[in-house]
C-alpha cells in the first residue's frame, strides 16, 4: 500500500457526461419538490394514504434512507475504529454519502408533513418525552459529528483526530439507529411492532442497507474512472454485507416469532406473512427470496463474492428487500385493523374491523424517488468539488490487468457499474 | 263541612301532596342529563388555569345507545364544523358510531370518540407538544404547534385522530382548524369552559335516549361519579392502562 493516500475530485475529465447525470437528477429532484408543493396546496387526498394508512410511501423511503445513512459509515467505522487499514481510503466516500442519505430521507420525511412550512417548529419546540423529537436532535446531530469527522479525514492538520471523531461518529449513528427503531417500538397501538427488539433489528438492518448504498457508489466511482476494486476490498464488503443481512434475518425471525408466542398476536403476524392481500408477497419475495436469500448467496459465496459484478447486482438486491422490510413494517403494520374489541367483530366507520388497503399514488413515489436523486445530486457535487476518491487502493490492479483472484471471478468486467459516467 | 266532604278535601289535599312529590320525582328522573349534569360543569372565569381539582369524564351507556342514532355525531359535527367531503377514507370524524356484533347475533352500538387518557399515547409521542393533556383531563391539539407527522395517530389504540386530508372551507367558529393538521373530540372544552354540556351529551338527552353523562370523575357526587359507583364501567382496551376518562356501561 502507498504510504501516502492520494485523492482526487472526479468529473473533470468528461465534464459533459459528469454534468448530465447530475441534471437528470436534479430533474428528478425537482418532480419530487413540484409533488410536494402539490401535496401540501391540495392536501393529503391526492395520495394514496388515509385516516388509516398515515403512513405511506414517503416514509418506507424516508426510513429506508436514513437507515442507510447510518449503515454506509460502515465502510469509515471499519477503517477509523476498528483499524482495517485497507478500507481507511475509502472513509471519505463513506461519510460523505453517509450524510448524503440523511439528507435525501430527511428531505423526504419534511416534505410529507401536513405542513412543511412549520419546520421551524419542530427545531425550536421540543417534547422531550417523544423518541420523534429525540430523533430530531439525533439526525441533525449525525449531520453535525460526519462533518467533524469528514473534516478530521481531509485536514491534515486534524488527521490525528480522525479516530475519536470516527468513533463518535460510530457510536452516534448506533444511537440514532436505536433511536429510529424506537419510533415503532415505542407504539403500543399496533401490534406487529415488538418493542425493544425493533432498536437491534433496524441497527442490523441500517448496517446492511447502508453497506449496500456504499457498495453501488463505490463500484460506481470505481467503473466511471475504468478502474477496477481490489478483490480482496471486494470480499471483505461483501462478507461484511453477508453477516449483516444474516444478522437481520435472525432478528425478523425472533420478532415474527416472539409475536406468534404471544396470545392474540399470531394473527398479526399471519395477516402480513400469510393473509395480507400483496404484503406477504412483498415480504417473501421483496424481502426474503430478491432481498436476502439471492444476495447473501452472493455475498458470501467464495465463487462469487469477490467480484465487483456479483457485489453490484446484490447491493441492488439488498436495497430492493430493504425497502421491501420497511413497506411491511410500516404501511402493514397499519394495514392490520386496530383491535378495539380484541376477539369480537366491529363494525362502524370505513376502517373499523378491516384491513386498510393503501395504493401509493404518483405524487407520493415522486416525492420518493426525488429523495433518491437528491441523495444521487449531493453525492455527485460533493465527489465533484471536494477530493473524496483515492487515487489508488492498496493492491488495486492496474487498469487492463486482472488479478489472481479477478482472473478466475471475472469474465465480463465491472458489471454494473456503468451508472456514473464521470472521470477522473 | 260534612265528614264526608272533610275526607274528600283531605284525600284531594293528599292527592296533591302525591302528585306534587310524584312530579317532582319525575322531573329529576327524566332530566338529570339536563339539571343533575348541568349542575356538574361549573364555569371557569376567563383568566383562570385549568386545574386538576376536576377531571372531566363521560360515562357511556350502552344500553341506553340506539344502533340507528347519530345524534350525537351530528351535533359534534355542527358544532365543531368538521364537515366531510364524500370520501370516508379521508375525511375527519371526531366522533363515530361502532357496532360490535356477537356470536350470537346481539349488537352493541357506542360512539368512539377521544378517550381522554391520564396517559395518552398521542402527547407522548407528539414531538413539538402539540397534543398535550390539560390539568383537567382534556386532550386537547394546539394546532397553532402541530405540524402534521401523524405520530400521534401511529400511537393512538383507538384510531380517534385525524388528519385534515383537505382544505378546511369554512373556520369553525369555536377553535381553529386546518389543512395538514390532527385533530379529535376535545370534550367540547369551549363549552365545558362556559358551564355548557358538550354538543353530543346534549344531543344524546335530547334526540337520543340519554346514554351519555358529561361530569367530574374526580368529584364522588357528580352524576357520572355516582353512575359509575352505581353500575361500574369499563374502558375499551382497559389492558392498556391508560386511565381513559371515556367510560363504558354494558361492554361485557
Amino acid at each position: 500500500m502507498a504510504s501516502r493516500i492520494r485523492y482526487q475530485q472526479i468529473g473533470q475529465q468528461q465534464p459533459a457526461k459528469f454534468w448530465l447525470l447530475a441534471a437528470v437528477a436534479a430533474v428528478v429532484v425537482l418532480a419530487g419538490l413540484g409533488a410536494a408543493a402539490y401535496m401540501a396546496t391540495v392536501g393529503h387526498h391526492i395520495t394514496g394514504m388515509n385516516n388509516q394508512i398515515v403512513w405511506g410511501m414517503p416514509h418506507v423511503f424516508a426510513v429506508t434512507l436514513i437507515l442507510a445513512a447510518s449503515g454506509a459509515l460502515n465502510v469509515a467505522s471499519v477503517g477509523s475504529v476498528f483499524g482495517r487499514v485497507d478500507h481507511k481510503p475509502l472513509a471519505r466516500l463513506s461519510g460523505v454519502l453517509a450524510a448524503a442519505l440523511l439528507i435525501g430521507g430527511l428531505t423526504v420525511l419534511v416534505l410529507d408533513l401536513g405542513r412543511p412550512d412549520r419546520l421551524i417548529i419542530a427545531m425550536t419546540h421540543y417534547n422531550l418525552r417523544s423518541i420523534f423529537a429525540w430523533n430530531i436532535l439525533l439526525y441533525t446531530g449525525f449531520l453535525a459529528i460526519v462533518a467533524v469527522y469528514l473534516w478530521t479525514l481531509m485536514e491534515p492538520r486534524m488527521k490525528g483526530y480522525s479516530t475519536t471523531a470516527g468513533t463518535a461518529a460510530f457510536a452516534w449513528r448506533l444511537i440514532l439507529t436505536t433511536g429510529t427503531g424506537s419510533i415503532f417500538g415505542f407504539l403500543l397501538a399496533r401490534e406487529a411492532y415488538g418493542g425493544a427488539i425493533m432498536a437491534p433489528l433496524f441497527i442490523a438492518a441500517s448496517l446492511a442497507y447502508g453497506t449496500a448504498a456504499f457498495s453501488l457508489l463505490f463500484l460506481a466511482v470505481m467503473g466511471s474512472q475504468g478502474r477496477r476494486a481490489p478483490a480482496a476490498l471486494l470480499g471483505g464488503i461483501s462478507g461484511m454485507m453477508g453477516v449483516f443481512l444474516m444478522a437481520v434475518l435472525l432478528l425478523l425471525a425472533a420478532h415474527f416469532f416472539t409475536l406468534l408466542y404471544m396470545p392474540g398476536r399470531e394473527d398479526v403476524v399471519r395477516f402480513l406473512l400469510v393473509e395480507g392481500g400483496s404484503l406477504p408477497m412483498v415480504f417473501w419475495l421483496g424481502k426474503i427470496i430478491l432481498g436476502a436469500v439471492i444476495p447473501a448467496v452472493l455475498l458470501l459465496n467464495s465463487a462469487t463474492r469477490r467480484r465487483a459484478g456479483a457485489l453490484a447486482a446484490a447491493s441492488v438486491l439488498v436495497l430492493i428487500g430493504g425497502f421491501s422490510h420497511i413497506f411491511v413494517m410500516i404501511v402493514g403494520a397499519q394495514s392490520y385493523p386496530m383491535q378495539l374489541f380484541p376477539g369480537r367483530e366491529v363494525s362502524g366507520a370505513v376502517f373499523d374491523g378491516r384491513a386498510a388497503s393503501y395504493a401509493p399514488t404518483a405524487p407520493e413515489l415522486l416525492l420518493g424517488f426525488g429523495g433518491i436523486a437528491l441523495v444521487v445530486l449531493v453525492a455527485l457535487v460533493a465527489l465533484r468539488f471536494l477530493a473524496l476518491t483515492p487515487k489508488q487502493l492498496e493492491d488495486e490492479p492496474e487498469v487492463g490487468t486482472t488479478s489472481a483472484d479477478e482472473s478466475e471471478a471475472t469474465g465480463e468486467g465491472d458489471g454494473g457499474l456503468a451508472t456514473a459516467p464521470g472521470q477522473g | 263541612m260534612s265528614e264526608e266532604q272533610h275526607n274528600d278535601r283531605s284525600v284531594n289535599a293528599e292527592r296533591r301532596r302525591l302528585l306534587g312529590g310524584a312530579a317532582a320525582l319525575a322531573g329529576l328522573a327524566i332530566a338529570p342529563g339536563v339539571f343533575l349534569v348541568q349542575a356538574a360543569v361549573p364555569t371557569r372565569p376567563d383568566g383562570t388555569p385549568a386545574t386538576d381539582q376536576v377531571r372531566w369524564g363521560m360515562l357511556v351507556d350502552t344500553n341506553r345507545c340506539r344502533t340507528n342514532c347519530d345524534a350525537c355525531v351530528t351535533a359534534c359535527r355542527d358544532e365543531n364544523g368538521w364537515h366531510g367531503h364524500g370520501r370516508p377514507e379521508t375525511d375527519v370524524k371526531w366522533i363515530r358510531k361502532i357496532t360490535i356484533t356477537e356470536e350470537d347475533g346481539r349488537r352493541t352500538s357506542l360512539p368512539m370518540m377521544c378517550q381522554h387518557c391520564a396517559k395518552p399515547p398521542c402527547a407522548y409521542v407528539c414531538p413539538t407538544g402539540a397534543t398535550f393533556r390539560r390539568d383537567d383531563g382534556v386532550v386537547l391539539v394546539d394546532k397553532h404547534l402541530c405540524i402534521g407527522c401523524r405520530y400521534c395517530m401511529m400511537a393512538c389504540p383507538y384510531q380517534v385522530r385525524f388528519f385534515v386530508h383537505e382544505p378546511v372551507a369554512a373556520d369553525s367558529p369555536n377553535h381553529p382548524r386546518g389543512k395538514g393538521t390532527v385533530e379529535g373530540c376535545n370534550l367540547c372544552v369551549h363549552r365545558i369552559d362556559r358551564g355548557v354540556l358538550p354538543a353530543c351529551v346534549e344531543a344524546c338527552a335530547s334526540s337520543g335516549r340519554g346514554a351519555l353523562i358529561f361530569g367530574d370523575l374526580n368529584n364522588p357526587r357528580s352524576e357520572i361519579s355516582r353512575a359509575i359507583a352505581a353500575h361500574g364501567a369499563e374502558s375499551v382496551r382497559a389492558d392498556l392502562k391508560l386511565d381513559t376518562g371515556v367510560r363504558y356501561q354494558g361492554l361485557s
